[in-house]
């Protein structure tokens, strides 16, 4: 089966809509079709990477600890947007520390989050062949 | 060209459904071939063989249905994601057997399967529209 470039634009916040969880269970299934995964977070999907999640209070399942398994299926590409965060005053620092052990690097961990502009990220989109949004 | 198209929306509520069936109808029409249509989140809804629209209104499932998207197999393209499906309460026989519950509600053109059908779709197809906000 040929490689593709697939990427998950995550837009909505975690718990409101059913988006950024029925992204998730793509994301996971798509991980078995060993294809060139990346995910990009704008808009407020930067929301669902925020460190110190807890749903206790409206009875949803907390399902943020799932990114953390990202990397064990080698989906290391995540994009945040950078204006989207600076918009909802959060930075880098509020992010879990998503991280994946580089198999070319003496499997050193690196961390698979990299914020960058919506202009880089408009430029990674140009080059994918798959576009999902949710 | 080969085009799959993703569905996020139910029916009647948002416009997703009308305007991927639309361009569906207009692609085919074009010469292109459609080789799936797979409904995830709400747009599972739009599978339901129970739907009764006013007379005077179109009805969207039997819009999909008509345009007949099989597989070399004879085998409906019009692919629900079983688990947004399950969750909504949109059976087949088959899931509906294997849970105990006694009725289903997919419309024979529609099949239930995984993910990973729409996954495929994305690699097989030339291009993969996503319809819904």
């Amino acid at each position: 089966m040929s490689i593709k470039k697939f990427m998950y634009l995550n837009r909505r916040s975690s718990f409101g809509t059913v988006y950024a969880i029925e992204s998730l269970e793509v994301v996971l299934v798509a991980a078995a079709f060993d294809q060139d995964v990346s995910l990009a977070f704008i808009d407020d999907g930067v929301y669902q990477i925020i460190k110190g999640q807890n749903t206790n209070g409206i009875g949803m399942k907390n399902f943020s600890k799932t990114f953390h398994a990202l990397g064990d299926y080698e989906i290391n590409k995540l994009y945040v947007s950078a204006e989207s965060l600076e918009e909802r005053g959060l930075s880098a620092d509020d992010l879990m520390p998503l991280v994946y052990e580089d198999e070319d690097d003496n499997w050193e961990e690196k961390s698979s989050v990299k914020v960058v502009s919506n202009l880089e990220i408009s430029k990674i989109m140009s080059k994918q062949d798959v576009c999902f949004s949710f | 060209m080969k085009i799959s198209i993703q569905i996020n929306e139910g029916p009647y509520q948002h416009q997703a459904s009308d305007t991927a069936y639309q361009f569906a109808k207009a692609a085919i029409e074009k010469g292109h071939e459609i080789f799936r249509v797979f409904f995830y989140h709400d747009g599972v809804n739009n599978a339901s063989r129970f739907t009764i629209p006013p007379q005077d209104d179109r009805n969207i499932v039997n819009q999909w249905a008509e345009l007949g998207i099989k597989n070399a197999n004879g085998e409906p393209e019009l692919v629900v994601c079983v688990a947004a499906a399950l969750r909504r309460g949109m059976l087949d026989e088959s899931e509906a057997s294997k849970n105990g519950i006694d009725g289903n509600n997919i419309h024979p053109a529609f099949r239930i399967s995984g993910l990973g059908q729409l996954i495929e779709a994305g690699i097989q197809s030339d291009r993969l529209v996503v319809f819904g906000d």
